[in-house]
């Protein structure tokens, strides 16, 4: 800004200099202020209140609502959570590569941009009608099954378990992980793999020593976005998953919306949830380079 | 490479034909084809919960959008244009919602509505379509912000401070000049959150009250107790109009690039 023109201060109706940041920036600052600020800070306080339902109020006390988290009872739903979230990471990572590989480096420039959008385009639908179309799939009398009674396989009951959510969480965070990869692979200095050709190296060889470490910048930035996208997931726990998968996410909600409300561990379980997507952002950002991180 | 590709086309696709596919069934229960049928389309059209929580649903992304366009537009270019002590908070808070998972901002606005926003206000807040709104603003506000952004990053920084050497006050450099420069970014922008709003189950279900229900809300409680036809109806026509919308949106990106490329040549 060249602050000092002469024409600025001639007109009388403009804002004085020094309101414009103001009027600029207050708007969205009051709102963020009072509906993200203030109610995070509130959670955080909450979560040193044990036991606590809606309308009391109590005087924070101590770290027993985290400390309950331990509880065997508890445990392994954090671990679920986790193991959610690692296996549809490597799964979208494993499955997308070969396609944002396909389109950076085999599909003619000038129709990538289509191929790569026609891909990532069921993103853009419903992600509770996505869950539902898995459960017509998945049902024990679905899409799948009578496929499998085709070809005379025994049918498989995955709804309402482990697979199923896997299933679920890997197709809605493919699209994501295939775009990021694209980013990175479309960047990949081809003479680089002429080179190592040239220089006699078998094209696993070359995949191996010249694509993957080029693109790792690209592959540790979508990991990070599929970890902690999954790690909040609720939808695709919830109604593809049953009772026996029980994650983060859902417990959450059910401490503040299910039967046993308990609002102090459901806010300490939200801040561990914060704090996991948080440690892996700090991971990326201390280890990875800075335009991986910039790139989520 | 090329079959494995297009496996995982098929794979990202297969979801929505299986609903269109059942969406045209004459049959609730079987699996296979039992002839054509519009009937599930009927039924949707002249479901009245569905069609209020429809309504509801756009009127929470129609304003959310709207307020979030305006602020978070004035934000984006707030930040890119002033230097401040908190600068770097400021950003990090805006942007936060693109982070930290919905549940957890959810359960935030729940806990601040229920214990300080209702009881302070006297009763003047109260949880539903208005609430569901305000917390909608907040990750729209990001969204946009974010796109709005990256456009102004991209923008020749001389052509504002060429309208302000030419007398323009810095309101009609803002309107005439700024402005027509961002509008591309903003329509995208808001076309993304509005989706989002759209989608959003969580959010909404833990701000809303007195009964209102969006239409995730309502697929949401109806998936719940079964598989129901009409909800493939309705599904079918969901996807091609956020389709739509999106490719609506990747044109005038689109356009807009072409423009400027042909601005450059000349």
């Amino acid at each position: 800004m060249t602050a000092d023109s002469p024409s600025r201060q001639t007109t009388p109706q403009a804002l004085p200099k020094w309101l414009e940041p103001f009027f600029l920036l207050m708007p969205a600052g009051l709102w963020l202020l009072l509906l993200l600020v203030l109610p995070t800070l509130l959670i955080f306080e909450l979560s040193f209140v044990p036991g606590i339902r809606p309308g009391q109020v109590v005087n924070p006390s101590g770290l027993d609502n985290y400390f309950r988290i331990l509880h065997p009872d508890y445990l392994p739903v954090l671990w679920r959570s986790l193991f959610f979230s690692v296996s549809t990471t490597f799964l979208t990572l494993v499955l997308g590569f070969p396609v944002a590989y396909w389109i950076a480096l085999k599909i003619p420039k000038q129709w990538q941009n289509f191929v790569l959008l026609s891909f990532v385009l069921p993103l853009w639908t419903s992600s509770l009608l996505r869950s539902y179309a898995w459960i017509t799939i998945l049902r024990p009398t679905g899409v799948l099954n009578t496929a499998l009674s085709l070809v005379k396989i025994p049918p498989l009951d995955i709804l309402n378990r482990e697979p199923a959510v896997l299933i679920g969480m890997t197709y809605s965070l493919l699209p994501y992980m295939v775009l990021i990869l694209y980013a990175a692979l479309e960047k990949l200095d081809r003479r680089l793999l002429e080179a190592a050709s040239d220089l006699g190296a078998t094209p696993s060889q070359a995949f191996w020593q010249v694509t993957v470490p080029q693109s790792l910048t690209g592959i540790a930035a979508g990991a990070l976005l599929v970890f902690i996208t999954s790690m909040g997931d609720f939808v695709n726990p919830e109604l593809l998953g049953g009772a026996s998968s029980m994650t983060v996410a859902r417990l959450v909600y059910n401490q503040f919306l299910g039967v046993t409300q308990n609002w102090g561990f459901g806010s300490a379980l939200s801040m561990i949830l914060t704090l996991v997507v948080s440690i892996a952002i700090a991971l990326l950002l201390k280890y990875g380079d800075r335009s991986a991180a910039s790139g989520v | 490479m090329a079959w494995f590709s297009l496996l995982m086309f098929g794979f990202m696709y297969l979801p929505i034909a299986v609903l269109a596919f059942y969406s045209f069934n004459d049959s609730r229960y079987s699996t296979g084809w039992k002839g054509f049928t519009w009937k599930w389309y009927q039924l949707f059209l002249s479901d009245s919960r569905i069609l209020t929580a429809l309504a509801n649903s756009l009127l929470v992304a129609g304003f959310a959008v709207a307020i979030a366009a305006v602020i978070g537009t004035l934000m984006a270019v707030g930040l890119a244009r002033y230097r401040f002590p908190g600068k770097q908070l400021y950003q990090s808070v805006a942007y936060l919602p693109l982070i930290v998972p919905d549940i957890s901002i959810a359960v935030a606005t729940l806990v601040f509505l229920a214990a300080v926003a209702i009881p302070f206000s006297g009763g003047l807040v109260q949880l539903g379509l208005g609430t569901i709104i305000a917390a909608h603003v907040v990750f729209c506000l990001s969204y946009i912000a974010i796109v709005v952004s990256t456009r102004i990053n991209a923008l020749d920084p001389h052509l504002e401070e060429a309208a302000l050497d030419l007398g323009a006050t810095p309101f009609q450099a803002f309107i005439q000049v700024l402005l027509p420069e961002l509008m591309p970014a903003i329509v995208s922008g808001c076309l993304l959150a509005f989706v989002l709003s759209l989608d959003d189950f969580l959010i909404s279900s833990f701000t809303t009250g007195g009964g209102v229900k969006t239409l995730p809300i309502e697929i949401f409680g109806r998936i719940r107790t079964g598989v129901k036809p009409d909800i493939n109806a309705l599904s079918v026509i969901l996807i091609t109009v956020t389709g739509f919308l999106f490719a609506l949106a990747e044109y005038l990106r689109y356009r807009t690039e072409q423009k400027r490329q042909k601005r450059f040549q000349n």
